[in-house]
């Protein structure tokens, strides 16, 4: 008779559903409500100010935007074309990914970091270009506040890309699951953009 | 001569090596963490310890209260003590205990081998610990919202920024792991009602904490470099001040709801009925994101015409009532699984039973508060609903720790203490918090201790709330002592990993 005792069988194994891409979803989610929420207050701030009269008279218009400020719309259209091309080429990296081509991947994720890069360039010219201080009133000091949170959210966007290449560089042209919710993030980061773009650059 | 050195010194010295390396390994151990069951319990001991420390603030503030002419603590920190009983009530105690219940428990429910990103779940707790230290030292040195020294408040504003962070990487932790690690075969309608309890909490959170944060870098900014627009300290209440209130308290309460059912529906070792409606139900109280996220109080007025009413009485049943509907699902069919013959009474049940029933008491409190025409506004009414539903998830919290303890850490825990204990809890809540509700119809003011008056038994209602307080820091340092000498010396636990589940199909 056989008494000795036998170890318990190994458990059922666990099946990991995309865990990146579910962080992805979830670190999306937070930065969309964290600008849509200043979004709200920004609008909450333009719907109450005073009225005041145009420069060009006869029309009533909300005194938010201070007259002496120009936005500069080439630099921040060209942030919002920049984000298009960012989502193609991180979308030609989930495609890449997918036939385990690690050059190609590589390749897209650098035009992806560049295109990041050109972004943090193109706000800070922005803030250069319009020249106001953070202590010169309530619309400036909303100005910077949602624009830099806005920049924060763009170089955590970076530092994911920077991780995706570093691992295709490293040879892990399969490692589909952190690409493609790298570019679920890009998408994310790019809508996030153009709504902040259409309240505070395009309605101003 | 020998090869080994026995002497009196070298014993000694190597003694005190080998225990500062045991020291060393244990700090380094702690800071490393990535097990589950380590992080959990330090985010449900650290929240225990400030909910002794708060509820003794609590006492204190209802003893300066029971004389309003006279004063034993200084008029200059009274403002403080006020807005850091309300922080320390949510962020320091309730909001974590949850999730580190849901840390500890969570995985070992779906099956998983770890906590899905268990070292971003650990910096989460040690940005949230780091955060409420940055937040009591503000207060102390008069910042924190209507603090006198400027560079406190925006060491507040830093602070309960760190909170959040802390809390939201806790809570994508919980999240991401009931959503991509549960054991094969294990659908999201199969998760064991705590899990689902937990998810929908932690999703709850981090959709309306980064609300509370955006509002935050506002008034950061603000308060930082112009102090105007959002109307310097005194605006810090005005624009943040919502995330200490209903709805966004009943977010951190969710998991009480898991708790119970969980508790019951292994209880009855038979089928849950209607398990759906449960995980309904418990969705259905995360309906409070949608009030909160909206930033502002939805009031119902019965004054005026109809229509006005009507105008005004359904987003106020939206955004409140929705909420409470879900507790009584849940508490209804938790009620109808015990009509099972099988049922056998778990001590746990008592505290957990309980602290829904707080929870309850105080949602129901918040939609009164509501009603302006009952003129409840800035009265005492809303401390007693924030308290209510803290203590509420504190008293849940006993119940799941004296559930699930044995279940995690191999040993029982004594069934008289937690149920004498768990009902010591309850008179606590509702001593803390009843009288208030009471002061609250008859206009006492909220967050002032001195110079009120109004017709009534003034030193009665505060002695209550005071000894109410006193009574709660006292059942959870009880329980605290019980529960570590329990888990460390205590019998061999006979639960088994069963005990986890509940059974989905009978």
């Amino acid at each position: 008779m056989n008494t000795s005792a036998t170890a318990l069988g190994a458990g059922p194994s666990v099946v990991m559903r995309r865990p990146a891409l579910i962080v992805s979803g979830f670190l999306s989610a937070v930065s969309a409500m964290l600008i849509g929420s200043m979004l709200a207050i920004w609008l909450d701030f333009r719907s109450n100010a005073p009225l005041r009269e145009s420069t060009e008279g006869g029309k009533m218009l909300r005194d938010w935007l201070p007259e002496n400020i120009k936005i500069p719309e080439v630099a921040t259209n060209t942030m919002m074309m920049t984000f298009v091309i960012t989502c193609v080429m991180a979308q030609w990296a989930v495609y890449s990914s997918r036939r385990n081509d690690s050059k190609h991947t590589s390749l897209a994720l650098s035009v992806v970091l560049l295109t990041e890069i050109a972004l943090v360039n193109a706000q800070l010219a922005v803030y250069s270009q319009m020249g106001i201080g953070v202590r010169d009133g309530s619309y400036m000091t909303m100005f910077y506040a949602v624009t830099a949170t806005m920049l924060v959210i763009i170089v955590v966007c970076m530092g994911f890309t920077l991780l995706a290449l570093f691992r295709s560089i490293a040879g892990r042209a399969g490692d589909r699951d952190l690409v493609s919710a790298h570019a679920l993030y890009c998408y994310a980061v790019s809508a996030i953009f153009a709504a902040l773009w259409f309240v505070v650059y395009v309605q101003k | 001569m020998t090869a080994i050195d026995s002497s009196h010194s070298a014993t000694s010295s190597s003694g005190s090596i080998a225990t500062r390396s045991t020291l060393l390994g244990t700090i380094a151990a702690y800071l490393t963490a990535s097990d589950h069951k380590r992080i959990g319990r330090l985010l449900i001991s650290i929240s225990a310890i400030f909910a002794i420390a708060t509820a003794i603030e609590g006492a204190i503030l209802g003893i300066e209260r029971i004389s309003p002419s006279s004063s034993i603590v200084d008029a200059d920190i009274i403002v403080q003590l006020f807005s850091a009983l309300r922080f320390d009530l949510i962020f320091s105690v309730a909001a974590p205990m949850m999730l580190g219940l849901a840390v500890a428990v969570v995985p070992m429910q779906v099956g998983a081998r770890a906590l899905a990103f268990a070292r971003s779940a650990m910096f989460g707790f040690y940005l949230w610990l780091f955060g409420v230290i940055l937040v009591g030292t503000s207060y102390l040195n008069n910042g924190g919202p209507g603090g006198g020294n400027a560079e406190m408040v925006d060491l507040f504003l830093v602070g309960l920024g760190l909170v959040i962070a802390g809390l939201l990487l806790i809570s994508t932790s919980v999240a991401t792991t009931v959503l991509a690690s549960r054991r094969a075969g294990m659908t999201l309608i199969e998760t064991p009602i705590f899990s689902w309890s937990a998810l929908v909490a932690s999703v709850s959170m981090l959709l309306t904490l980064p609300v509370v944060a955006g509002a935050i870098i506002y008034v950061a900014v603000d308060h930082a470099y112009e102090r105007a627009t959002f109307g310097a300290t005194e605006g810090v209440n005005a624009w943040i001040g919502w995330a200490f209130t209903t709805p966004q308290i009943f977010i951190v309460a969710i998991p009480t709801l898991g708790v119970l059912a969980q508790i019951v529906a292994t209880m009855t070792r038979g089928k849950q009925p209607l398990r759906a409606g449960l995980l309904v139900g418990v969705g259905l109280m995360s309906t409070a994101v949608i009030g909160a996220v909206t930033q502002s109080s939805h009031t119902v007025s019965f004054s005026g015409s109809a229509s006005d009413v009507l105008k005004s009485l359904i987003p106020y049943l939206f955004f409140n009532h929705l909420s409470i509907l879900g507790v009584f699902i849940v508490l209804g069919l938790s009620l109808l699984a015990l009509k099972n013959e099988r049922a056998k009474l778990n001590a746990a049940f008592v505290p957990a039973f309980l602290g829904v029933g707080m929870v309850l008491t105080g949602m129901i409190g918040g939609a009164i508060f509501k009603i302006t025409n009952l003129k409840l506004a800035n009265t005492v009414f809303e401390e007693a609903v924030l308290v209510y539903v803290c203590y509420g998830a504190v008293l849940s919290g006993i119940g799941a720790v004296a559930y699930f303890g044995p279940r995690i850490w191999g040993r029982e825990i004594p069934s008289a203490p937690v149920i004498g204990l768990g009902l010591l809890g309850f008179l606590a809540t509702v001593l803390a918090s009843l009288p208030y509700f009471i002061a609250g119809f008859a206009d006492q003011p909220a967050s002032i201790a001195n110079n009120f008056d109004y017709s009534g038994p003034i030193w009665l209602w505060n002695s209550l709330v005071g000894a109410g307080h006193a009574l709660m820091a006292l059942v959870v340092l009880l329980f605290f002592a019980i529960a570590t000498k329990s888990f460390r010396s205590g019998t061999i636990s006979s639960a088994t990993s069963a005990d986890l589940f509940e059974s989905v199909n009978g």
